[in-house]
């Protein structure tokens, strides 16, 4: 297992990332993935429920009967997605409008159970959040490519300003669906080709 | 108020255009590690429409007559996910005693739907768009039975799949993702009939 923290931070960026290794949690996201600063924001705020949901976890490890971990568990989840909302409404109501029921289904977000369920059941509450917020970062880069290629490509711009000259032409599949399925196919696909050569040069 | 949709359109909308899975991305996780298998698809999407049914009534009275006139609505995340928890464990129950083929074939997949994003999905929609009572159960069927489809379709590809030469690195979740992708492109066709947002 991993222990030290720059070995969890590598774990989760890039050996075990949450998205193109263990293809968790990528219901709630990926649908924000049309617009760079949504996906910032959404993201950030999976960081923050999946770090602070590990400290709880791990802090209450000893507390919680073993069978009813699992609703304890949601429960904390949901506690700290409420907070998240609140502060999006109050802070950013635009964004808070536009992520829509998004942001409540962080709750749903396998990556957070998981997270709670493998690391901090069986770790201390400091390296529980460094590894909470690890695997949120490991999540943030793949989602930002994701949505950098999506606004780019769709709408011609990067964090709502205009990069590409007028004349371009807008691809619409980029702000449909499908486009985020393809890209998100073709990263792991890139990944896992990469990851499979340092195997082949290691042996 | 509720916004002026006759049931049946939202109905056939949540099935093919504005499909739960291929157009809101919910119910992603459990769909790319069951899809595999024919026969457990199609046990998870009868379980997925029948629990999505009766949790987004139970949700729609609840935040009507509790929630919405004690002002309560920032609770909502956690009651909905309550009701969806208790609801998939009665259910789990219930049919334990009443049929127990059915629940040897259903039984392994109720708690995995506890965290499907797509029911809790469902009752977020429900709530955003506000959504009267008939337009809920309309709208919560159409989905449990879009993505019964959309599961079902994506098992038939993936045994297709395994004959095929698929380069190692694009083997297992990414090919899986990118045949969903052009299903979903597929079911893109159908808004020209429909649409609802």
């Amino acid at each position: 297992m991993a222990d030290s923290p720059s070995k969890i931070l590598k774990e989760n960026i890039w050996y075990s990332n949450p998205v193109f290794i263990q293809i968790l949690g990528i219901c709630s996201t990926l649908a924000v993935t049309n617009n760079l600063i949504n996906t910032v924001i959404m993201t950030v705020g999976l960081m923050f429920v999946t770090g602070f949901t590990n400290v709880t976890v791990s802090l209450l490890k000893n507390l919680i009967p073993r069978k009813v971990r699992m609703i304890v568990q949601t429960l904390i989840i949901a506690f700290y997605v409420i907070i998240v909302d609140i502060l999006l409404r109050a802070y950013l109501p635009d964004v808070s409008k536009a992520l829509g029921p998004y942001v409540g289904l962080i709750i749903t977000n396998c990556i957070i159970m998981g997270r709670a369920e493998a690391f901090a059941q069986s770790n201390g509450p400091l390296l529980s959040f460094w590894d909470g917020i690890t695997s949120g970062l490991g999540y943030m880069w793949v989602l930002m490519i994701i949505a950098f290629v999506r606004e780019l490509l769709g709408f011609g711009t990067l964090f709502g300003m205009s990069v590409l000259p007028e004349g371009f032409t807008h691809w619409t599949i980029m702000v449909m669906a499908p486009s985020a399925f393809f890209l998100l196919g073709t990263f792991i696909w890139i990944s896992k080709t990469i990851m499979l050569k340092n195997e082949g040069g290691r042996k | 108020m509720s916004p002026d949709i006759n049931p049946l359109v939202l109905f056939f909308a949540s099935i093919f255009t504005s499909n739960i899975l291929l157009a809101n991305f919910l119910g992603m996780c459990s769909f790319i590690s069951i899809s595999k298998d024919m026969k457990s698809s199609n046990g998870l999407g009868l379980a997925v429409t029948v629990v999505l049914v009766l949790t987004s009534m139970l949700n729609w009275v609840i935040l009507k007559y509790i929630l919405i006139p004690l002002d309560l609505l920032y609770l909502r995340y956690i009651i909905f996910i309550i009701v969806i928890a208790a609801t998939v464990q009665v259910l789990e129950m219930v049919i334990d005693r009443v049929s127990p083929a059915l629940y040897m074939a259903l039984g392994i997949f109720l708690p995995l739907i506890t965290v499907n994003c797509a029911i809790l999905g469902v009752a977020l929609f429900m709530q955003i768009r506000n959504y009267s009572f008939i337009q809920t159960v309309f709208f919560a069927a159409g989905s449990g039975l879009g993505w019964w489809l959309a599961i079902l379709a994506l098992s038939a590809i993936q045994k297709k799949l395994l004959k095929a030469p698929v380069p190692a690195g694009l083997k297992g979740p990414g090919i899986t993702l990118i045949t969903i992708g052009f299903m979903a492109m597929a079911f893109i066709g159908f808004s020209g009939m429909l649409s609802v947002q």
